[in-house]
């Protein structure tokens, strides 16, 4: 049942990815001085928020672990965690690609850029740490202690980052970033899709960890005997 | 006061065993040394290009070396169960980090200040120049270090590849905290006073130091007693 | 006051249930066997009664305090399977560390009064490294009995010491059940911990099997237990 309703919501959202994608092949101009590459904005953008979504939601579940040592958190936290090292890499990529049209080089160390890299570098050992510890309870544990130290260095490496040089186009949601109102209500319902995706990936995830863990009990039972 | 003096007895210990054998300690150094003198393969030694990323470069070393010392912390506790002894006695999770913690601090700085005139030398930078301040920044970025790696080292303790996967984890982390040390540092080396913008940095690293103190303090319970 | 409560204890590894529901008491001065065969859980359970780990669900109490808690940890002195014994440490540095860990009020001599006990005054300066085996498994039961522990927890004492720290551990433990401490070990050797038990409590795979007093029948016959409550 839960399966089926994860299938149609997939189905859904890819309808409607595929939906924007025609709208912004055909229904948007090219931009005035970017040309045709300016669309990666709608799939760069989202997936950074969709990205911080995640990490967000690993932190809110790894503190719920240490509080409640119910080990469906510990699930939600390492399928969040993928998700969004996933649409990290989406992010990573999708802007390299702009980059090296744009300003020619596929990677500036700009502030931007290396603070999202460093984050996806953060969580990636995160996942390491995971696969070193074989007991699911202390993986839960520990990895949980290292999520929140994770999260908890985010501001510092923006604000440290910062205080270098950008060249990174001003941000489009808030400050002295200028975008058509087509462009950006573009940008909000591109992430429509992206978001119910993760959250698919998520759900998908959560289940296989559970059968996981179940199988680990069902292994110790054996070896008990 | 019961609290602090378990973690001068807990430092003391960790400090006479690491003075007694000098295993992390001879090892760090000499690693140390060695990527002073790699470096000098790197960069031309003594060019004004050097001299803007000494501080960099300084600082590589004092977080490649602190690898070693802290990756000897925890693991050092692993013989004959010793861990086990001491999180069995009336001390607490707080106390014994920071007891280990405090004793990394010291080491660490005890490289650094063994490695500064070295690296004056070979690179042909007068250190001794600011030295207060340039004193207070490597106070207060190693601090930062052991503690985050002290954390750390009780993290992966009981972990295969411990000595993989301290580094691996750690750097990340302290990036800010090695970042704000390394801007400060090339400024102070170079002669130049601690000005407006530098006490941005030495913001950062005060503020780095308190939060992942504190995180340290509230977490190493749930790190050490499963 | 019970020495120790054990209520309603599970420990989890991920799904699989390693402890199931352990319940018992313990009064002040009984010797406790803990038996159970290699995996039912004696160490899982040891670990958490000494503070070392936490019970999933359950709590534990020693002398009506939290396991966790200082003041039940200072009652508490363990034996494991390591010495818990510092190898760069003179002996005498090794007992002073923890005679100032427990904040006893005169660290140098009760590590001086131990070093005599164990037979090694003479060696005191000596690195445990440079011990022979026996010397340090002497110098582990001074560790454990160095803040005079009520309740002293032992997991397989007697499997990894030779003669003369069984014989040592055998005198300690018999004069502090004398002073109405309490002993809890798990073992494999069963005949010299069932001759000292006064009560046994047998896990198997995680369950409560049996707990009572010890009888006569098991000290005649060491399957008798096994045999008796489950597991053939």
């Amino acid at each position: 049942m839960r399966e089926k309703i994860l299938y149609s919501l997939g189905i859904v959202a890819a309808l409607f990815l595929a939906r924007n994608i025609w709208k912004m092949l055909v229904g948007l101009p090219d931009e005035a001085f970017q040309g045709a590459i300016f669309r990666v904005i709608f799939f760069h953008v989202p997936a950074a928020f969709t990205c911080f979504a995640c990490y967000l939601t690993a932190l809110i579940a790894s503190i719920s672990y240490l509080k409640s040592k119910n080990l469906k958190w510990d699930s939600l936290s390492v399928s969040a965690t993928e998700v969004g090292l996933a649409f990290g890499a989406a992010n990573l990529v999708s802007g390299m690609i702009w980059a090296r049209i744009i300003w020619g080089i596929w990677w500036t160390w700009d502030w931007r850029l290396t603070s999202s890299l460093i984050c996806w570098l953060l969580y990636a050992g995160y996942l390491v740490l995971r696969r070193a510890v074989e007991e699911p309870t202390e993986r839960a544990r520990l990895s949980a202690v290292m999520s929140i130290l994770s999260f908890s260095v985010v501001p510092f490496v923006f604000f440290s980052i910062k205080w270098f040089r950008t060249q990174h186009p001003q941000p489009v949601l808030y400050g002295e970033g200028k975008m058509d109102s087509a462009y950006r209500s573009m940008l909000y319902i591109n992430w429509i899709p992206l978001l119910m995706i993760a959250v698919i990936f998520v759900a998908v995830r959560m289940l296989q960890e559970k059968r996981q863990r179940e199988i680990d009990a069902l292994r110790r039972t054996v070896h008990a005997f | 006061m019961l609290f602090f003096r378990q973690v001068a007895t807990v430092a003391a210990k960790d400090l006479r065993s690491e003075l007694r054998t000098k295993e992390a300690l001879n090892a760090s150094l000499s690693f140390a040394l060695v990527i002073l003198l790699l470096f000098s393969f790197a960069f031309s030694p003594t060019s004004d290009m050097t001299r803007e990323i000494s501080g960099g470069l300084l600082w590589l070393v004092f977080a490649f070396a602190g690898a070693l010392i802290l990756n000897r912390s925890f693991a050092r506790e692993l013989e004959n169960d010793c861990l086990d002894a001491l999180i069995s006695s009336p001390v607490s999770s707080p106390a014994l980090f920071l007891g280990k913690a405090l004793a990394n601090y010291v080491l660490l700085l005890g490289i650094e200040f063994v490695c500064l005139p070295v690296f004056g030398v070979f690179y042909n930078v007068s250190w001794a120049q600011q030295l207060p301040s340039l004193a207070l920044v490597l106070v207060l970025a190693s601090w930062g270090v052991s503690v985050v790696g002290t954390v750390f080292s009780a993290l992966t303790v009981n972990m295969r590849l411990r000595e993989l996967m301290l580094p691996m984890l750690v750097y990340p982390i302290l990036i800010p905290c090695l970042m704000a040390a390394m801007q400060l540092t090339t400024p102070l080396l170079a002669g130049e006073p601690l000005t407006g913008d530098l006490f941005a940095w030495l913001r950062l690293l005060v503020g780095f130091d308190i939060i992942f103190t504190a995180l340290a303090v509230v977490l190493i319970d749930t790190v050490l007693i499963g | 006051m019970r020495a120790l409560a054990v209520e309603g204890v599970w420990k989890f590894y991920g799904d699989y249930p390693a402890l199931r529901d352990i319940g018992f008491d313990v009064q002040p001065g009984q010797c406790v066997a803990l038996l159970g065969r290699n995996g039912a859980g004696k160490t899982t359970l040891l670990r958490i009664l000494a503070g070392l780990s936490r019970p999933s669900k359950g709590a534990v109490k020693v002398f009506d305090k939290d396991h966790l808690d200082r003041s039940a940890r200072s009652a508490i002195g363990i034996i494991g399977h390591g010495i818990g014994i510092y190898d760069e440490l003179s002996a005498l540095e090794n007992l002073r560390l923890f005679a100032g860990l427990y904040g006893l009020q005169s660290p140098d001599k009760a590590a001086h009064q131990w070093l005599e006990r164990t037979g090694l005054e003479r060696v005191k300066d000596g690195l445990v490294r440079e011990f022979s085996r026996g010397m340090r498994q002497r110098l582990a039961v001074a560790r454990a009995f160095l803040h005079r522990p009520q309740l002293l927890l032992l997991d397989e004492p007697f499997t990894a010491l030779d003669d003369r720290a069984i014989a040592l551990l055998q005198s300690l433990l018999k004069e502090s059940l004398a002073q109405g401490s309490t002993v809890i070990m798990s073992t494999h050797q069963l005949r010299e911990a069932l001759e000292l038990a006064t009560h046994v409590v047998l896990i198997n795979r995680g369950k409560l099997a049996h707990t009572g007093l010890r009888t006569q029948e098991m000290l005649d016959d060491p399957t008798y237990l096994y045999r008796t409550y489950g597991e053939a």
